[in-house]
Parts: C-alpha cells; sequence; structure tokens
C-alpha cells in the first residue's frame, strides 16, 4: 500500500480527464487499465466493486475516482484522484465557454462537435463491455445485466429500483 | 413549464431590441452584460442549490439540474439550459460538472464557480468516503460480496442502455458508425491506452466533419 506512486497517478488522471469528452464513461477503459492491468493497485473484483457503489451514491457517477481513491491511500489519495476531475472544468470549460458566448456558431466549433459525438459513444460502448466482461461470471450475471438494459430502454424507473433488484440475487447465491 | 421561462426571455428580447436585429438575435448573449434584465444570483445561493442538484441525483444529474436551476430557481431559461449543457456535453469531465462552472460563473465569476463546485462534488465525495469505510470493514463479508455482484450487473446494464440510447442520436451515415466501430475496437478489444485511441481517431474524425460542411 505504502509503495503506490500518488504522483504518478494524478498526473495520469489529470490527462485521462482531459480526455473525458462526452463525460465520465469515455475514460473509464482508461482508469481500469491504469489500475488493474498496468499498476495492479486493485483486482478485477475490487476494481468493479468499488464502482457500483459508487453508482448507488448521490452526485456524478465520475465519483468512482474518489472512493478507489479513498480506497487506495486515504484522503491523500482522494486528492490523488479528485482534483485531476476538476481540473479540464476549471480551466477548459471556462475558457471555452467565454469562447462560445462570443462566437455562438463557429463552423469549426460544429465539426469538432459532430466529429467527436461517434468517438464518444464507441468509447462508451468499450467502457460498458469491458465493465460487463469485468463483474459478469456466469450466465445469471449477464441475465442482470441485459435484463437492466431492457428496463431501462423500456421504462422510467429510477434505477435505484434496479440495483435494489440486483443485490437481492446476489444475496440469492445466484450470481 | 414554458410559462415559467417566459418573464427571462421577453426580458432579454426587449435589451435585445433597442440594438440592431443581428445583435438581437444573439441577444441571449448580450443580455448578460444587462444584468438588470436578468436574475441573479449569490454565492451561497448558487452552493445551495447545487448541493440540492447533487444530493437529489441518483443515478444522473441532469434531469435535477434542469428542475433546480429552470423551473425552481429560474436562473436559466429554457434554451439558455439546454445550450450549456451541450456544451458540457463537448467538452472533458462530468457534464453537469462542467455545467456547474459555467452557470456559476456567469453569476458570480470565479468564486461562483467554486461555490457551485463545492456544493456538487462536496457532498458525494463524503457520501463515496463513508461508503469507502463501510466497504473496508464489511466488503469483504459473504453476504455482501454477493449483494455487490448482483449490483455490478446492474452497473453494467446502466452503461449499455446509456450506448444505446446515445447511439440514436448518430446519422444515418457509414462515416460516423465506422468512427464509432474503430473507437471501440481500439480500445474495447484491442484495450490500446485511450490517449493514442483518441490520438489517431479524433483528428481524422474532426477533418471529415469539416469537410462535409463545406
Amino acid at each position: 500500500m505504502a509503495d503506490i506512486d500518488l504522483i504518478g497517478l494524478f498526473f495520469h488522471f489529470l490527462l485521462l480527464w482531459f480526455l473525458a469528452i462526452g463525460g465520465p464513461s469515455t475514460i473509464f477503459p482508461g482508469v481500469h487499465r491504469y489500475i488493474v492491468d498496468v499498476h495492479h493497485l486493485l483486482t478485477n473484483a475490487q476494481f468493479a466493486e468499488l464502482y457500483t457503489l459508487a453508482q448507488v451514491a448521490p452526485g456524478p457517477n465520475a465519483m468512482y475516482v474518489t472512493l478507489i481513491g479513498w480506497h487506495l491511500a486515504g484522503w491523500k489519495g482522494v486528492i490523488a484522484t479528485t482534483i485531476p476531475l476538476l481540473v479540464p472544468a476549471l480551466t477548459l470549460t471556462l475558457l471555452v465557454g467565454h469562447l462560445n458566448e462570443r462566437y455562438p456558431n463557429a463552423p469549426i466549433a460544429r465539426a469538432i462537435r459532430r466529429g467527436l459525438m461517434p468517438i464518444t459513444i464507441g468509447l462508451v460502448f468499450a467502457s460498458a463491455t469491458i465493465l460487463m466482461r469485468t463483474v459478469n461470471h456466469n450466465g445469471y450475471g449477464y441475465l442482470i445485466t441485459f435484463a437492466t438494459v431492457a428496463v431501462i430502454l423500456r421504462k422510467s424507473w429510477n434505477p435505484l429500483w434496479l440495483f435494489a433488484g440486483g443485490a437481492l440475487v446476489g444475496l440469492a447465491g445466484l450470481v | 413549464m414554458t410559462t415559467k421561462s417566459r418573464p427571462g426571455e421577453s426580458g432579454e428580447a426587449s435589451v435585445g431590441a433597442l440594438r440592431s436585429p443581428v445583435v438581437a438575435e444573439m441577444g441571449r448573449q448580450t443580455a448578460k452584460s444587462k444584468t438588470a434584465a436578468r436574475p441573479t444570483a449569490t454565492r451561497w445561493e448558487l452552493f445551495i442549490a447545487f448541493s440540492r442538484i447533487s444530493l437529489s441525483s441518483f443515478g444522473g444529474a441532469i434531469f435535477w439540474a434542469r428542475r433546480e436551476l429552470v423551473e425552481r430557481r429560474r436562473w436559466l431559461g429554457e434554451r439558455e439550459f439546454v445550450d450549456i449543457f451541450t456544451l458540457g456535453q463537448l467538452l472533458p469531465g462530468p457534464n453537469v460538472l462542467n455545467l456547474t462552472v459555467i452557470v456559476g460563473h456567469r453569476f458570480a465569476g470565479w468564486s461562483g464557480a467554486l461555490a457551485g463546485v463545492a456544493g456538487f462534488l462536496g457532498w458525494p465525495c463524503l457520501v463515496v468516503i463513508g461508503m469507502g469505510l463501510l466497504y473496508q470493514r464489511y466488503g469483504s463479508l459473504p453476504q455482501a460480496q454477493h449483494a455487490l455482484a448482483g449490483m455490478s450487473s446492474v452497473a453494467a446494464g446502466l452503461l449499455l442502455a446509456t450506448v444505446i440510447k446515445l447511439a440514436t442520436v448518430l446519422p444515418r451515415h457509414w462515416r460516423p458508425w465506422l468512427f464509432g466501430l474503430l473507437a471501440f475496437a481500439a480500445v474495447g478489444i484491442l484495450r490500446w491506452p485511450l490517449f493514442w485511441a483518441i490520438g489517431a481517431l479524433a483528428p481524422a474524425a474532426i477533418f471529415f466533419a469539416w469537410r462535409e460542411q463545406e
């Protein structure tokens, strides 16, 4: 635990958050790769559990990085993983927000938006499949995942009910 | 809902009408300087408003942000809200965090942006740390492991459903779908680092989108 390179973690997360076009789901594969595959700070299962816990908390779903930071190194870990999330918002967003108010219909802005949108969607799809393979170990797991998809696409239920349902199926020892 | 946003919009329109038609078209932006026509908010109000949004938002903050900022406090008109949110989606980072920064800055400058961010991220930070404490103490119990395993499968389903919803807005043209598939394959199958995948694909995608416009 003591040999975690928090400075390296900080700068890697900083780079990742500047790439997080379209939201936190875009960089999920990058966070997973750094924490689990490259530096072995958490096992696949631990990573999935912390991610899931944070999804049940209020607020933006990016907070799983804060939870991972806390789990790895307490308050220092929280700082190393959470401050990078704020930096693009407090620099780039303010700058672009200002430019956008001045030049609302610049063609380059439209081209960037239309060009990046499909890449963002492809990256979120990659996140979904990586998470799906990380968390599901048998047919029941995949069944829960696809049942969730079906419910979300058809009903406007609060996702917390689905989490409660998933917890019950899990407690029954099926997954 | 539409009647609620009308006072702000008519105020902006009257400011725009004093200027040339072209400026009136952009009245939304220029009206910003005429504080008399716009609602105001202090740092404390920003902190409270974004705390409320944050603490009510389970599974997506955007619904609650609209309710608080447009319907309840009427700080933003309907169109303004959509504009700012779209911008927040395009920029890196959590979408509603970007919206928080823009709204906070518009009403109270730098300290307003920080007050909004403190409200929006401070509480979830504390909740998540509380969860971390519980996880460290009880996370290895078999019951907790089983419940979390079931919940994780739900979390994967939520993300997958989000992608399907997002993909419905893609144009019916082969090029965007090709770029989407390449991004998926590079990161999801080949497991390239994100930096290289985006670095390789983004310039080409923006170039083609730019050329298509002309």
